[in-house]
């Protein structure tokens, strides 16, 4: 121990403790449901568990009423690669152009602003209703596409501003210095320092697409996305094959970010290294 | 002038809107027109067939003078400022610690990860998480009844305005503990280092320092907060158990029902509502100046 080390105030216990019941009360649903996902067959929705088997994990693929979960989770992890791969692009190019004010620039972020705070059933209810007055037809990939881009495009700008600002132009300026025409201090230099934040920016898109609910209820068109078969099956059906759903896509979810952080500590390892 | 440099250049704010572009073209043609669109609708007239161009005020007449508007307006408000105000505390205090009082880097962002993951489920399990908890033979009832605490079930667990509430501050903390985290992370140590040597409480340092620096992140949280719980979807239709309806439940009611001119006027009501508060949030903070440093 070192001598320097004081003694800590008791807002450290207080607000130690406060944090620790903060995050049970966090997983402590959560956890439950995932118990009750591995329910016995006879069980119901709540405890007792009689048993650990997978029969609802196995309900899901079997046909019937749960026929719809597999197309349906396939459709979601689609959308939700494109709506990221084109969040990523766009508000990347958005994050750049911002370190400069430029004439109607108040206009643009107050508008992702609006955007953001829209009541997300509003924004596909706007959608929808022009796609039918302009004779589209709503679909996955055109309406429920444009609508989900309007919540995760500001979010990605959002992301990006905390990662502009915590790059140092000198950079830029050093590649330029160094004859680096802009083009290539865009490709060699700023996108690979800004990688990790970017790489943030596609996982965000990527989960809030894929637990969309609101924006795309009224644009999806006749086919569902995961969350809105979920949704439909909550109001039809109360079985633990809902909570084995649930932990499906929570693996999903976790997968997903797991990989990119542990992406994300290999870059950062591996440019520590370079420095060195 | 550099090698390479190409004779015709760009100007800096040229080169700025061609970046920004895409995005302001999305944001138009998917957000502004839209919006614009339902707010044309609004003053439309309808029967069971169909929608007929024309400019009416009877949408917002029958919306404005209808008591259940009122009383559902009012509803939502009351789990806003309810679960704002739930919200601002645990989420400043939670942020609190890890920034000041967490000494390893490592453990600080083990902390926010912890506190960030949930975000990364879908909302719809993490609501309906609850019900296997506060229900009638639930988790909590059958813990409470073991420690005799209660000789039968409590039933105000589930399908209350309680159920409304916790899972309300269970999927919407988060976004207070962000934006604050945020701010009180560019706070330099020093600083509160000066004030306790030239003699400042604990909670003098805390009210004089701490939450002014805080503004624009327990502003950013509150609007989040704020327009997330106005906006809900299914927490209130879900949690209530019927006994209240979510302004925006009771919207797609009436767009399910193909009533596509008084669905537009009760968005447009409720978009001038939660424009006029966020505007009336932001007028705090320049939002702008603080997030683009």
């Amino acid at each position: 121990m070192t001598p320097r080390r004081e003694k800590r105030p008791w807002t450290f216990y207080a607000l130690g403790s406060l944090v620790a019941l903060f995050l049970l009360f966090l997983y402590g649903p959560m956890m439950v449901i995932y118990l009750l996902s591995f329910q016995g067959p006879n069980g119901g929705t709540t405890f007792p568990m009689s048993g650990p088997s997978i029969v609802w994990f196995e309900a899901i693929l079997h046909p019937g009423q749960m026929a719809n979960i597999p197309v349906s989770f396939v459709r979601s992890l689609s959308l939700a690669v494109v709506v990221s791969l084109l969040t990523v692009v766009i508000s990347v190019a958005a994050g750049l152009g911002f370190r400069r004010r430029f004439p109607g620039s108040g206009i643009v972020f107050y508008l992702a602003v609006a955007s953001l705070v829209m009541p997300s059933l509003l924004v596909g209810f706007g959608i929808g209703l022009g796609f039918q007055v302009l004779g589209l037809p709503s679909g996955i990939f055109t309406s429920a596409l444009g609508a989900q881009l309007t919540w995760t495009l500001p979010f990605g700008l959002l992301t990006m501003f905390a990662v502009v600002n915590r790059f140092d132009r000198a950079y830029e300026e050093a590649a330029a210095d160094l004859g680096a025409t802009r083009w290539q201090t865009l490709i060699h230099v700023t996108l690979p320092i800004l990688l990790p934040g970017i790489l943030g920016v596609g996982v965000g898109a990527f989960t809030l697409s894929y637990d969309e609910y609101a924006r795309t209820v009224l644009t999806a068109g006749s086919l569902n996305t995961l969350p809105l078969e979920l949704y439909a099956l909550l109001s039809s059906a109360t079985s633990p094959t809902l909570f084995a759903i649930g932990t499906i896509t929570t693996i999903v979810s976790f997968t997903l970010l797991g990989g990119m952080l542990m992406l994300v500590a290999r870059m950062q390892r591996r440019r520590a290294s370079l420095v060195l | 002038m550099p090698i390479g440099t190409p004779i015709w250049r760009l100007r800096p704010h040229q080169v700025s809107w061609l970046q920004v572009g895409p995005l302001a073209l999305v944001l138009v043609a998917l957000f502004a027109l839209p919006t614009l669109l339902f707010v044309v609708v609004s003053f439309f007239d309808y029967d069971r067939t169909g929608i007929y161009p024309a400019f009416m005020l009877d949408n917002y007449q029958e919306l404005l003078t209808t008591p259940a508007t009122y009383r559902v307006y009012l509803s939502s408000l009351k789990f806003a400022v309810i679960v704002w105000a739930i919200t601002l505390l645990l989420g400043f205090n939670i942020a609190y610690f890890p920034v000041f009082h967490v000494r390893g880097a490592r453990i600080r962002l083990v902390l926010f990860l912890l506190c960030a993951v949930p975000f990364w489920t879908s909302a719809i399990i993490r609501t309906i998480a609850w019900i296997p908890f506060l229900g009638r033979n639930g988790a909590i009832n059958q813990l409470l009844m073991a420690v005799h605490v209660t000789s039968k079930p409590l039933e105000f667990l589930l399908f209350s305005d309680f159920a409304v509430i916790v899972t309300y501050v269970h999927l919407f903390t988060l976004l207070m503990i962000g934006p604050i985290a945020n701010s009180l992370s560019k706070i330099d140590p020093a600083l509160l280092e000066a004030a306790r040597d030239a003699g400042a409480s604990r909670w003098q340092t805390m009210v004089n320092i701490v939450i002014p620096l805080s503004k624009t992140g327990i502003t950013l949280g509150s609007i989040l907060v704020f327009t997330q719980v106005m906006g809900d979807f299914f927490v209130v239709k879900q949690m209530s158990g019927g006994q209240s309806a979510s302004i925006v439940s009771q919207l797609s009611t009436e767009i399910q029902a193909m009533q596509y001119p008084p669905a537009a006027a009760s968005s447009v009501v409720l978009v001038l509502f939660v424009a006029v508060m966020v505007a009336g949030m932001m007028r705090i903070v320049d939002v702008r100046k603080e997030l683009l440093g």
